[in-house]
């Protein structure tokens, strides 16, 4: 008899999700990326403004991979993916984890847009169907997906321009409330070309440097992944860190070390991009759960 | 003092020297961007719901409410009867302000009355409650798939759902805050 319920309901959901991850090894061996590990404890995370580590014995636990693997990417190795747990304080809902399981996958050479194509081919092959419900809707998976910019999504579902809401501080409230719950709906949505200030990481499109070469991926109005085209200057890199600290620091959020070793390294780093995609939500997409709880095994209150 | 991490369906706040009960709760973080905690609110007096969003950094006031631990004994018409086990003093509260506490109403269930100047406007009921199954469908031999649950009807007429080993009569432990199963009471 199944003693523990919440744990052996799950018993289908974490079968597909196991499958579901042997896919997207596959997928990536057959594009010859290399699979690698790096730290999950390390000294010093990206400075972000929202983005707060947890402290483990005087360093901390990753909240994205990113830095070690832009590392990797600095001293020669060219294509490289990883699936591991990451970590981020104060972070709990029916969408969010405080632990949960990120996908991240870098590539030297490419651009953002090289990496929406590759998405597409991901989430198709980890699918495996052509269109897949979700909480009632109906989603085509076939190409091709939208993409839209950041601007564009303003205009066409709020009543201001991206400048007017960063000015009045509700750039997060008008994506949350008006545009995100559009995004996404009759099939997966790009939404690409963030205001700098929300993509300290990601270098200025060239061409037009009022944006940043940030894309995000939306499937049935649920953030599934973000992208950059990597800022690889490492004087630039060093000022937006010190704003977002500056930033972190008006919130009084707690300063992190400058992640010196990783800005030496930027001076080699090729031109690449890379994603960072919520495996837990993908495997809620495919299966069509309503909570991020009903595809782990654990949740951090079950412990 | 709450902040807006503690902010979760259930919680009680005082809102302009009013008492609201979140009713429902979203946690939403854009992509690289802040925290934003969604609510819906009720108010306890008047009924009146609202929308509210907030940040991390916010804090909150708890709902400046009395409790006073009584015991129900029935149900009339759309009113929920109560009494204080101390004084005998029995005390009427209407359904709409019963929220989903009626769900677990089952007779001399100790509860907390909730006071504001002197009038009752809701009720608390313990974390967990035992109720009996009254109506479900048996249980198909067989089906190994482990991972299904069924629908059953409660004793006070809540319909939700279990495992699909529950069977009708059995006694079941609901946690009140979700509203969802939470184990089988044994013996």
């Amino acid at each position: 008899m199944p003693g523990n319920w919440p744990l052996s309901k799950r018993r289908r959901a974490l079968t597909e999700r196991g499958a579901i991850f042997n896919k997207i090894r596959a997928f990536f061996q057959e594009k010859g990326y290399l699979e690698v590990e790096t730290p999950f404890r390390i000294p010093a995370p990206a400075p972000e403004t929202h983005i707060d580590a947890i402290t483990s014995a005087g360093w901390f636990l990753q909240t994205s991979p990113e830095l070690c693997m832009k590392r990797m990417l600095a001293a020669g190795y060219q294509r490289i993916f990883q699936i591991c747990r990451c970590w981020r304080e104060g972070e709990r809902g029916v969408r969010h984890l405080s632990e949960f399981t990120m996908l991240e996958w870098y590539r030297a050479g490419a651009d953002y847009f090289d990496l929406m194509d590759e998405t597409e081919a991901l989430v198709n092959a980890a699918a495996g169907v052509p269109r897949i419900p979700y909480r009632g809707l109906d989603i085509e998976l076939a190409l091709p997906w939208e993409r839209i910019t950041v601007a564009e999504a303003f205009r066409l579902y709020s009543d201001s321009t991206v400048s007017e809401a960063l000015d009045a501080g509700l750039f997060d409230e008008i994506m949350v409330e008006r545009i995100e719950p559009r995004l996404g709906l009759t099939r997966p949505t790009f939404i690409y070309d963030y205001p700098p200030c929300c993509a300290a990481l990601a270098r200025l499109k060239k061409g037009d440097a009022t944006v940043a070469e940030r894309f995000e991926l939306y499937i049935g109005g649920l953030e599934i992944a973000n992208a950059f085209s990597e800022l690889i200057d490492p004087e630039e890199q060093r000022t937006r860190f010190e704003a977002a600290a500056a930033e972190r620091s008006s919130y009084g959020k707690a300063a992190y070390p400058v992640p010196e070793k990783f800005l030496a390294a930027l001076a080699d780093m090729p031109e690449s991009a890379g994603i960072a995609l919520g495996l837990d939500r993908l495997v809620m997409v495919l299966l069509d759960a309503e909570c991020i709880d009903d595809v782990v095994a654990f949740t951090t209150e079950e412990l | 003092m709450y902040s807006a991490a503690d902010l979760r369906k259930g919680l009680k706040i005082a809102i302009d020297n009013e008492p609201y009960i979140i009713t429902a709760f979203d946690f939403a973080k854009p992509g690289k961007g802040q925290a934003l905690y969604r609510t819906k609110l009720k108010n306890m007096i008047t009924g009146s719901t609202l929308d509210r969003t907030y940040r991390s950094g916010e804090t909150f006031e708890p709902a400046n409410l009395e409790d006073r631990k009584m015991q129900y004994l029935y149900k009339e018409d759309d009113h929920y009867c109560f009494m204080d086990n101390d004084t005998f003093e029995q005390i009427h509260i209407n359904e709409a302000a019963m929220g989903d506490a009626k769900n677990y109403l089952i007779d001399n269930l100790a509860v907390d009355v909730l006071i504001f100047r002197d009038k009752a406007i809701g009720v608390d009921v313990p974390n967990f409650v035992n109720l009996r199954v009254t109506q479900t469908d048996p249980w198909v031999k067989g089906d190994t798939s482990g991972s299904d649950s069924k629908p059953a009807t409660l004793e006070t007429g809540y319909v939700l759902r279990v495992p699909p080993f529950i069977e009708e009569g059995e006694l079941i432990t609901i946690d009140t805050r979700t509203g969802e199963y939470s184990t089988r009471v044994k013996g």
